[in-house]
């Protein structure tokens, strides 16, 4: 792509991370502060709360997965400030201390002794401020090496073997190229494909710590006393012509180009350096791109074949198809027609260039498919059951 | 003659239809690349999006998509037929 094209505008935050959005959230810490977020995001316009049904008795590992990705949620650059209410004020004041490390405006109330109508009043008297603070903010231009994007596909079909996660994987390599940060993940859909995914490992240490995750997630589905026919590939992917796993999974990871893998995410972790970052994640939709987000991905591309109409609260998901039945059934949902791939049409590289182009446009604000039908699926990743 | 079959690898055992295939269709492969494959007879109705066999294919057999293994053969199958759940299974579950 021609470098005059690449006029990007964003908003540099206090810790000098760009961001593509300008949202002010109420992040509620745990289910039963839903009614009160929700009901700031009712009286300040232009702030929006993320409810969620968790966040009580939780412990362990899932506990601090759950901290990592509400952390994440207001840290990621897309949100300009946060409103944080829990029921406590200590885990509400911890979900606080880790978005103020980004330097940008936070704070926390607490519902026990005041009731959800005095913590919505100054709840919503700070969002407001927050509102009117974050209204004057400029974008202002920078380089495609400092963006964050991921990549996620759903209701795949074989059409992203042969056309959408290739033109994804060629958008990954110019943009890594270019020295940005790229994050893609789905342990159990890279089934039958692992070697590859190990072989473009960055170190031999990163090919390891890549397998161990792999075989560890093998393991949790044995462990259970189950496989995953049925559910991997599903009914949809079966529906769209995938018969295996190892069929999805050698479709999935076109997705990552020839980009060398960097290394090895927890969920909802963030990348420490440029590149491309395998994320150890579920492959719901929903999970993985909330996940994603919480790991600081301004932008995702989601490649869909059979039609999945996922979105997320703070991250523009772009959605690419094509299949031509899906582009011309469920236009409303698609923001970048591949189908003239299959007709050979049009080349791998222009697929890329048609990517990118969408990209530009809605990094400098042209809203996606997902976001303008309010497709703000927030969905937290529970590790096992609660306390 | 426009293609209606798309394959990953020209040694591949399976092509995936672009637009739904009739029984008795006779459907031209090319590669990604365009290069020119074959031409098969397809013996039942093939949906856009699934895969038709591009040679015959052995009960047991591993079928070959991408240049690797997808699953392997449960029944054995005819060039130009439907290839899915009911005649592959995956190897791995």
């Amino acid at each position: 792509m021609r470098k005059e094209n690449l006029k990007l505008m964003g908003y540099r935050r206090e810790n000098g991370r760009i961001g593509v959005r300008n949202h002010v959230v109420i992040i509620p810490v745990d289910d039963l502060s839903n009614a009160a977020a929700e009901g700031v995001a009712h009286l300040v316009r232009s702030t929006m709360a993320i409810p969620h049904p968790y966040g009580r008795l939780q412990f362990g590992e899932d506990l601090e997965l759950t901290f990592r990705t509400l952390i994440g949620t207001g840290r990621n650059p897309n949100v300009a400030a946060a409103i944080v209410i829990g029921i406590e004020p200590n885990w509400t004041e911890r979900i606080v201390q880790g978005i103020a490390e980004t330097g940008k405006p936070v704070e926390g109330f607490s519902i026990e002794r005041s009731g959800d109508l005095k913590t919505v009043e100054a709840a919503a008297r700070r969002a407001v401020q927050f509102v009117q603070w974050a209204s004057e903010l400029k974008r202002e231009p920078f380089e495609l090496g400092e963006l964050v994007v991921s990549a996620k596909c759903g209701e795949s079909d074989t059409t992203l073997g042969l056309a959408s996660n290739p033109a994804v994987g060629r958008v990954l390599e110019r943009l890594v190229d270019a020295g940005a940060t790229a994050i893609f993940g789905e342990t159990s859909e890279i089934t039958g494909a692992e070697d590859i995914v190990a072989s473009q490992a960055a170190t031999p240490e990163v090919a390891e710590e890549f397998m161990r995750a792999f075989r560890s997630y093998q393991e949790f589905i044995k462990s259970q006393g189950v496989d995953l026919l049925g559910s991997q590939p599903t009914q949809g992917n079966i529906k769209g012509g995938l018969s295996t796993i190892e069929e999805k999974a050698l479709g999935n990871i076109q997705k990552i180009g020839r980009n060398k893998v960097q290394s090895v995410l927890a969920p909802a972790e963030e990348p420490k350096g440029p590149g491309l970052h395998f994320m150890d994640s579920s492959s719901a939709a929903a999970e993985m791109v909330t996940l994603c987000a919480a790991a600081g991905s301004v932008a995702h591309f989601f490649a869909t074949g059979q039609g999945n109409v996922v979105g997320n609260p703070i991250v523009p998901v772009i959605k690419l198809c094509a299949n031509p039945v899906t582009v011309r059934t469920m236009s409303e949902h698609i923001d970048v027609d591949l189908s003239d791939m299959l007709k050979l049409k049009l080349s791998l590289d222009e697929a890329a260039d048609k990517l990118m182009e969408v990209l530009v446009r809605t990094v400098n604000g042209r809203l996606t498919a997902a976001e303008v039908l309010r497709h703000d699926e927030f969905v937290l990743t529970k590790l096992y059951r609660s306390a | 003659m426009e293609h209606s079959i798309l394959m990953h690898e020209p040694e591949d055992d399976v092509g995936v239809a672009v637009v739904d295939l009739k029984a008795g269709t006779e459907a031209r492969a090319v590669t990604l690349e365009g290069r020119y494959i074959g031409t098969v007879k397809v013996t039942e109705d093939i949906p856009l999006g699934h895969k038709v066999a591009m040679r015959d294919i052995s009960e047991g057999e591993e079928v070959i998509k991408y240049g690797r293994p997808i699953g392997r053969a449960t029944k054995s199958i005819a060039k130009g037929s439907h290839v899915h759940i009911h005649n592959i299974k995956s190897m791995r579950w």
